[in-house]
């Protein structure tokens, strides 16, 4: 093994805000509900968290991407930091939690609030993601390269890599739609999904398309809302209420330039890189997993990231999913048991570990896995962004 | 479809150091991509350094503009209305190297007959300072 945690980070509690559609509170008030609900849940308070760690830190421009920085967090519960972290050039929007576990593990904190936050609902509202291209507006970055071809969105680049994985392994929309399809039903299971009315295949094969092979329902919904994971040290986490859950292992691996476009197998992305490098540090294997929470900002990302974890073999996703009964609650991979993204509001990545702590502790409700869940991961990013955690109870 | 016209207007990129040659090539009718002098590796995006062998020995030459698609998506839903939908977005692979890639439009031709495997060549359309490449269908 190569990065062994040893079991000295854990994870004590977890909090969500209000999370909705335009919900006309900003992002900064709903991080602050979300961090205080977690330190709660953990029972801690605010004076026994030492350490404050949150994705994207204050680079990532687009409206509504960031409800607060960790400094901004930091002032506003005027908290002792030790250790803190806010940053994207990261191991995905997981990062900064993977950084946390580390420190941690090392002794630098006892006690880290992670966070993410998001109010793109409320900030597209007021003419948010059109609107920021107007004028005399000129692409840089990565949109330096796509822009000036009218694929502004991550739904274009996504979709021409869904397309080639298509091409080269058959998969079908047909199948595909099973990511959606059973979003949507866990998400009717879950109080707190956003849509929560049924989906049919013949709902799905008759929607708009957004970028060919994706339909409107194949791409995650602008949300307002903030999640907050407490992770400890093992030690530090002696007489707190819950059960710690156990980080066992997580994976951050880049092995490609950091590009959507120039991978030398445009089928894979950067997940294939961060499930390798999470695997080798771990002697659980894909097989041990229970349930299996998977950013899917884009229906397609889920199948890339069930492929890179190693649940399936390489290019056989589309058979994998068909039907959809295996990643169903009662299956034998139960996949997104909250609705994702696509039905419970894009909180970019975090939604993913807070549903795995939630199927560890089995209050799931409803819509906890039909099995019993003692192992869980959770994943996040597309295309050159990609980390993912490995958690067991 | 010799009735194409292009955009009226396209989302301008803020030109670099190192990303004017591939944006203004296309005055002199060329396709400008980085090149490694030391192992003659092609390196897109530019990039001050290779890597394929780590040399800073690299400058923007000439490539032949033939490519190939290797992925495409139709672009339906209106992102940007500057630009009207549908339009055809591909990936595609240059015929000097295949594991060097451009992000660009296939113009010319019903986006539903983009595919995979589909021979294109470079032309330029001219916006300001830059000439934007995108590919045609070659003829068969
Ligand atoms: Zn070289």
């Amino acid at each position: 093994m190569s990065g062994d945690l040893q079991g000295r980070a854990v994870i004590t509690g977890i909090g969500q805000s209000q999370t909705g559609r335009r919900l006309g509170r900003t992002g900064f008030e709903l991080t602050i509900e979300a961090c205080k609900k977690a330190i709660a849940d953990a029972g801690l308070s605010v004076e026994d968290i030492d350490g404050v760690a949150s994705y994207p830190g204050p680079g990532l421009g687009a409206t509504g991407m960031s409800g607060a920085s960790t400094t901004q967090l930091h002032a506003a519960l005027g908290i002792k930091a030790k250790w803190y972290l806010g940053a994207s050039e990261v191991a995905g929007q997981l990062g900064p939690l993977m950084e946390a576990c580390m420190a941690v593990s090392l002794g630098f904190a006892n006690h880290v609030v992670c966070f993410r936050s998001v109010w793109e609902s409320t900030a597209q509202g007021s003419g948010g993601f059109g609107g920021s291209f107007r004028g005399s507006y000129r692409a840089s970055g990565f949109m330096e390269w796509t822009a000036p071809y009218g694929a502004i969105s991550a739904a274009n680049w996504i979709a021409m890599l869904c397309d080639a994985y298509m091409h080269r392994n058959g998969m079908t929309r047909e199948q595909l739609a099973m990511i959606a399809l059973n979003a949507r039903r866990n998400a009717g299971l879950n109080p707190a999904g956003i849509y929560r009315d049924p989906l049919t295949l013949d709902d799905y094969m008759s929607a708009r398309i957004i970028s060919t092979p994706f339909c409107l329902f194949d791409c995650d919904i602008p949300a307002d809302g903030a999640i907050a994971i407490i992770v400890s040290r093992r030690d530090a986490s002696n007489g707190l209420p819950r059960t710690p859950i156990n980080v066992e292992a997580f994976g951050g691996g880049l092995y490609e330039r950091f590009t959507w476009d120039q991978r030398a197998d445009l089928t894979t992305m950067a997940a294939h890189d961060a499930a390798a490098s999470m695997w080798e540090n771990t002697k659980i294997k894909p097989t041990d997993v229970d349930v299996a929470e998977l950013y899917d900002g884009f229906s397609y990302l889920t199948v890339q990231w069930i492929e890179a974890l190693g649940f399936c073999p390489q290019g056989e996703v589309g058979k994998f999913i068909e039907g959809g009964g295996r990643i169903s609650l009662e299956g034998q991979l139960p996949v997104n048991t909250h609705g994702g993204q696509l039905s419970a509001g894009r909180l970019h990545g975090y939604g993913f570990i807070h549903e795995a702590c939630t199927q560890l502790w089995r209050e799931g409700g409803e819509r906890q896995a039909k099995k019993d869940v003692n192992v869980a991961v959770a994943a996040a990013g597309g295309g050159p962004i990609a980390g993912c955690i490995l958690l067991s109870i | 479809m010799s009735d194409y016209k292009s955009p009226e207007t396209r989302i301008l990129p803020e030109i670099t150091d190192e990303s004017r040659a591939f944006w203004t090539g296309g005055e002199r009718g060329e396709l400008l991509i980085y090149k490694c002098l030391d192992c003659q590796g092609l390196i897109h995006p530019p990039a001050p350094a290779c890597y394929h062998c780590q040399s800073i020995n690299v400058a923007p030459r000439p490539v032949s503009g033939r490519a190939t698609v290797a992925a495409k998506t139709i672009n339906v839903h209106s992102f940007n209305p500057a630009m009207p939908s549908p339009f055809s977005v591909a990936i595609v692979e240059l015929e000097e190297d295949a594991s060097t890639r451009l992000t660009t439009n296939v113009i010319g031709c019903p986006p539903e007959s983009v595919h995979i495997g589909m021979k294109v060549q470079v032309e330029f359309e001219h916006y300001e300072d830059v000439w934007v490449p995108v590919f045609r269908p070659v003829a068969s």
